[in-house]
């Protein structure tokens, strides 16, 4: 049900990266589980609606007032790497 | 006298409040029996011993001047590693953050220090607690302690084995679909999924955001109560976060369920589940007939659906929230490369473990286009009917009664394929969908393994379980078996 092709494109949307040998076993894997899902279609949901969340509220707001936050130095503490107070990446634009 | 670490948390909360006992004993006990059996149960992924220390002073100190007591000041809990601990490893059992201390505590985190609670240290559990046994954490296998060559369940799975054997009094996890209660059913403790938005999620690693709830796991309902009356309630920092007051839930405990109406929904009792655990829960229900409730048959037409809606909606979400692990701002990050996109992907293929990529694909075919429609649109629509079960029972029932788990605690390895792993949480899942609350609690034995009772309530009848649950407890004796195996 769903071949090498898919999960390879699948895979690029979810920036996963992935063995060829991955490849295989998801192909395999993923085509069980949505053969055991395929079922839902059976049901009837005419005039049913989506619901997107189990939550009985609407969104809860509260005012919008400046709170002391965290020193860049704590935050970035987690970070592979930083530069001035910045998370630093490798180079979007140019040739790497 | 019992060992310090079996006492229930609301017997050693009246010894420390007459001073008969001190929170540094207490505290000790529990580091003492981690020292003795966590070599075989492998629970903690971290135990914070100073810390924990610590914290017991502070609580002897407040508990002799008396001021500001809580039924948690002194007591030593243990954390599901997926609750963020300021400046202290949270992992959330993955590779992707095996080194990641978080710069805030979250919110239930919070209201446990004001207690004057103390943290024993955080516990194993599912990569991201997409799982049902612990064995796809990325670091070890927690082991039941019933019987250490089987699974204690999960996601949850080294909360509830912590609990189990004594290694804690009480315990946090979260449940997505299943991951309290299914553990707590393996290792015959309570475990407790509130009603969704009725505890801040506030610093909870996201699995998937419209089922994800953090609760509370103990020996007893009345300790689950105690847990659960601290972490309940509105938090600014959450906008899922119900403003709904919280009830008081021990004045509730009132250990009669005369006249309560309990359904028993008849498609939760389907092939598959072990005739152990049908006798057992059969057994159940006769008992709950015997203090009094009336017992009616409902049904719950969707039910079957269950699992299939949930493999398609947690996955879609999980992909979403997972999507923030790129290897820049924390967590594991593959450097060897200059290539952004490289990098990216290498990131999250030696950082994540094989289910949690699993589920990422998965979430990500159903939410692509031209499978949007068919997967997930149609999902939410079942999702809708699936919670109108739920509605419609509730006019004619006030509580739900089922197995929690379909079958006992199984070996460790025993279930490879990965939607048979998916269809242990069968019995739960409906309960997140529709954000009702439920629990499980010790409802008997199969072959000398628990077997997990669950009662589901309407929305915010928290109060309600815990009162059925607490009767039954006075009336059985499950809840006070300990394990043999350590």
């Amino acid at each position: 049900m769903i071949d090498r092709e898919t999960v390879k494109h699948v895979a690029q949307l979810a920036r996963l990266g992935m063995t060829e040998e991955e490849v295989d076993i998801f192909a395999s894997q993923l085509s069980v589980i949505l053969e055991n899902i395929a079922k839902l279609q059976q049901v009837d949901v005419s005039g049913v609606s989506p619901i997107a969340h189990a939550s009985r509220l609407s969104n809860i707001m509260r005012p919008d007032v400046p709170q002391p936050s965290y020193a860049p130095e704590i935050l970035l503490a987690n970070a592979p790497d930083q530069e001035e107070n910045c998370l630093k990446i490798r180079a979007v634009f140019e040739e790497s | 006298m019992a060992e310090l670490y079996q006492l229930t948390i609301h017997e050693a909360g009246e010894l420390l409040r007459e001073h008969k006992i001190s929170s540094v004993e207490l505290t000790r006990a529990h580091l003492d029996r981690i020292r003795a059996v966590d070599d075989k149960v492998k629970a903690f992924t971290l135990v914070t011993e100073d810390l924990a220390l610590q914290q017991a002073r502070e609580a002897d100190q407040r508990l002799k001047s008396g001021v500001a007591l809580s039924p948690l000041t002194g007591i030593p809990l243990a954390i599901k590693d997926l609750i963020c601990t300021k400046g202290i490893t949270t992992t959330c059992g993955s590779n992707m953050l095996k080194d990641f201390k978080p710069p805030y505590d979250a919110t239930v985190m919070d209201v446990l220090n004001s207690t004057g609670a103390v943290m024993l240290g955080k516990t194993n559990m599912d990569e991201f607690a997409m799982g049902s046994s612990t064995e796809h954490s990325a670091f070890f296998t927690t082991h039941n302690p019933w019987d250490l060559e089987r699974a204690p369940g999960g996601s949850s799975g080294g909360s509830s084995a912590a609990v189990a054997a004594g290694m804690a009094m009480g315990a946090l996890g979260s449940d997505t679909g299943g991951s309290i209660r299914q553990p707590a059913a393996l290792c015959n403790v309570v475990g407790l999924k509130p009603t969704y938005g009725r505890v801040s999620r506030f610093g909870l690693v996201a699995f998937a955001s419209s089922l994800d709830q953090i609760g509370p796991f103990a020996r007893n309902a009345r300790d689950a109560a105690l847990i659960l009356q601290a972490i309940a309630g509105p938090d600014q920092r959450d906008s899922t976060c119900a403003p709904n007051p919280v009830p008081d839930y021990i004045s509730s405990l009132n250990g009669s369920i005369k006249g309560l109406r309990i359904g028993v929904p008849e498609e939760y009792w389907v092939d598959g589940t072990q005739p152990g655990i049908v006798k057992a829960v059969r057994n159940d229900i006769e008992k709950l007939r015997e203090m009094g409730a009336e017992i009616h048959e409902v049904s719950l037409p969707h039910t079957k659906y269950g699992v299939p809606v949930y493999y398609i909606i947690a996955p879609a979400e999980a992909s979403a929230n997972l999507a923030r692990y790129d290897g820049v701002k924390y967590g594991y990050s593959y450097r060897d490369t200059n290539d952004m996109w490289e990098a990216l992907e290498k990131t999250r293929q030696f950082g994540f473990g094989q289910e949690v990529k699993r589920r990422i694909m998965l979430g990500t075919y159903a939410l692509s286009s031209g499978y949007y429609d068919a997967y997930f649109k149609q999902a939410e629509k079942v999702r809708t009917l699936i919670t109108e079960d739920f509605t419609r029972a509730f006019e004619h029932v006030d509580v739900l009664v089922s197995p929690a788990s379909p079958s006992v605690a199984f070996k460790i390895g025993e279930i490879s394929d990965p939607y048979e792993m998916y269809l242990q949480d069968i019995f739960t899942i409906p309960a997140n969908l529709a954000g009702i609350c439920g629990v499980s609690i010790p409802g008997g034995f199969s072959n000398g393994l628990p077997v997990g009772l669950q009662l589901l309530g309407n929305f915010f009848a928290e109060d309600l379980i815990l009162r059925v649950a607490d009767a039954f407890e006075r009336v059985t004796d499950y809840h006070n078996c300990w394990p043999k195996a350590i």
